[in-house]
């Protein structure tokens, strides 16, 4: 366990590197110059050269990545260009923010998720499955944005039940969790409908197998096999896929933010890019690699939790 | 048949396929008294798994009884509620499954289920369910039943699953134990010692057995009665000696010649029965096993043959044989 352990995180460290050296390299490669776009066509040299030794850019690109990396281990993101507060400092402002929301969409997909997919294996082959399998074709394929919209056209427009933009009032739980229902609704639906197909895709394989006729065999109710035999194990690759789904839903948040006017990474992002704030998207993209590497480690471990057989092979 | 604690009459079941209907089982009759114990043998495909599966009750849901009945306890399983037929599974009738890899859920411990599979038993709670199961692991000869119950099924080795199986099945003191080729998924010293169990359970289990294989050897040291099956029929049926040593049915005769256990001396080549079997979408009109045998006549492949009682307790399907 322990050297699978190092392993992993060895892995994780290359791959965080590998990704910076990417957005390095896109940095370099998208046309025009940051200082000059950030500044506007009036700017003059002095001010852009100024601006572009703040950014760091007039240094050599090897030197500015080791400094990035040299930094960022001791946990200096740098100083955003505008602003100079620190990018740590912002992100964990907003982080919190995405972190819920994605978490609470994904929690209610997955609730949602599971049942239905079980439902359209108790009821395999009937009406029931078959209608279950047209919602959840077009639960995925409804954009989170279009279904944020009309969310928010008809609780918060029309029916007034729940606010329409924003997080909530800091310190006061009740208006923020008001705040997140909405987003989160609208983040997570196109989840339940892809939970409920995979649930369903791999109870079928599971319910075939023949520990399943074991178990009828001894005459347990039909329940008991699904929820205890079957799902214990049919739920093994959702778990997979979920951690997976969580940086999607963290990068697709962004959609929803903006609908919902609700401060978060995603926005952090946007406004860092339109506005050439390297050291803050540089910054973020490092947090979010690195939050999603620790989630799908996360994953794996707690899938060894869940299956015997796969503990086994880490032990070994 | 009075006395009979599982009777079979006239089943017939067939399973959708592509391409029509399989005739799995065509006219089966058998019945098993308290105490007996019948073997059911026959080549791949001949049906006696399903047979198996249909005394249980778990066909799938492709297959479908078109006739026959099956009794338990004298009561015809098609006349209750598959509620009620779920009820009776593994207090009344329970099943040793033929593969142990995959016979238990590989994520729940050996006696997480053992204990889970005494649903059908009332008046028991949780704790004295596990002991039972704990006493059950002891009986079938696994030395340390407190550990075992804690095991996940891939932590056992292939005997200790089969006889973790048979002490599931034997748990509820079912009136009827099916074993569907008990040995046929492991080695031959694993095989020697699950019959060895076997012999011992039969000593002291006063239900009845019924052991399906295609190892005659297995039936020839456990059971009492022999059912040989080909092409969804029971072709012969009578006590193991008679069967043994006086198969009538050509079908019977040609398997008993090709079971090396059988053959004295050397041989460069082991006997074989040439053909196959017949395509049971579209059974043949007359004998199935004409197209194959020896004394077939014209009469074998145009009619159905007669079940012919030769001595007490010994019957054969065949036109060819006399009493």
């Amino acid at each position: 366990m322990l050297r699978y352990a190092v392993k992993r995180i060895g892995l994780a460290v290359v791959i965080l590197f590998t990704v910076m050296l990417a957005m390095y390299a896109m940095v370099f490669l998208v046309p025009g110059d940051p200082a000059s776009l950030a500044l506007g066509p009036r700017a003059t040299p002095e001010l852009k050269a100024l601006l572009r030794e703040r950014m760091g850019l007039d240094q050599p690109v090897l030197s500015q990545i080791w400094h990035f990396f040299a930094s960022a281990a001791t946990g200096d993101l740098g100083y955003d260009v505008w602003s100079k507060r620190p990018v740590l400092d912002q992100i964990l402002e907003f982080f919190p923010n995405t972190l819920i929301l994605g978490a609470l969409a994904l929690g209610w997909a997955l609730v949602a998720g599971v049942a239905l997919g079980c439902l359209a294996v108790v009821w395999r082959g009937r009406m029931i499955d078959r209608l279950l399998g047209v919602l959840s074709v077009s639960l995925i394929s409804v954009p989170a944005f279009v279904v944020a919209i009309y969310a928010l056209l008809v609780f918060a427009v029309w029916l007034r039940w729940l606010p329409a933009i924003g997080a909530g009032t800091p310190g006061d739980l009740v208006s923020q969790a008001k705040a997140v229902i909405l987003p989160a609704f609208a983040l997570g639906v196109g989840w339940v409908g892809y939970i409920a197909r995979l649930v369903r895709a791999s109870m079928l394989e599971v319910m075939g197998e023949n520990h399943i006729r074991t178990a009828r065999a001894f005459g347990l109710p039909e329940s008991r096999i699904v929820l205890r035999y079957a799902l214990r194990i049919a739920i093994i690759p959702t778990i997979a896929i979920l951690a997976v789904g969580l940086g999607s839903v963290l990068s697709s948040a962004v959609f929803v933010e903006t609908v919902f006017g609700r401060p978060g990474i995603g926005t952090l992002i946007t406004g860092a890019v339109q506005k050439r704030n390297y050291p803050v998207v540089m910054g973020t993209v490092l947090f979010m690699t690195a939050f999603y590497l620790f989630i799908v480690t996360a994953a794996d471990l707690l899938i060894a939790r869940l299956d015997p057989r796969v503990r086994d092979v880490f032990r070994g | 048949m009075t006395g009979a604690v599982l009777q079979i009459e006239g089943l017939k079941l067939d399973y959708a396929v592509p391409g029509g209907r399989l005739h799995a089982l065509r006219h089966v009759s058998l019945s098993i008294k308290k105490g007996e114990v019948l073997g059911i043998a026959g080549e791949s495909g001949c049906g006696k798994s399903t047979l198996a599966a249909a005394m249980i009750g778990l066909t799938g849901a492709n297959a479908r009884q078109s006739a026959g009945t099956i009794r338990l306890g004298g009561q015809d399983m098609a006349s209750l509620s598959e509620d009620d037929r779920r009820r009776l599974r593994g207090r009344k009738i329970a099943m040793v499954f033929q593969d142990p890899m995959t016979a238990f859920n590989p994520v729940l411990t050996i006696g997480g289920q053992l204990t889970d599979f005494q649903h059908n038993i009332e008046g028991l709670g949780r704790a004295e369910k596990r002991a039972r199961a704990q006493a059950m692991l002891s009986r079938v000869g696994l030395s340390d039943p407190a550990l075992i119950m804690g095991r996940y099924p891939h932590e056992l080795s292939g005997g200790m699953r089969q006889r973790a199986a048979i002490a599931a099945a034997l748990l509820l003191q079912p009136e009827v134990l099916i074993a569907d080729e008990p040995t046929t998924a492991l080695d031959v010293t694993m095989e020697a010692q699950i019959i060895h169990l076997f012999r011992e359970l039969r000593d002291d289990y006063d239900g009845a057995m019924v052991i399906v294989t295609h190892h005659l050897g297995v039936i020839a040291e456990l059971c009492d009665r022999v059912a040989i099956m080909y092409a969804g029929e029971v072709v012969e049926e009578g006590p193991v000696d008679a069967i043994y040593h006086g198969a009538r049915h050509p079908y019977t005769r040609a398997l008993m010649a090709c079971d090396p256990a059988m053959i004295e001396g050397r041989t460069a080549r082991l006997p074989t029965i040439g053909g196959a079997l017949p395509d049971l979408r579209s059974p043949p009109p007359g004998c199935a096993f004409a197209p194959r045998c020896p004394l077939a006549t014209d009469r074998c492949r145009a009619e159905a043959p007669p079940d012919v009682q030769l001595t007490a307790g010994h019957r054969a399907l065949c036109h060819e044989v006399r009493p």
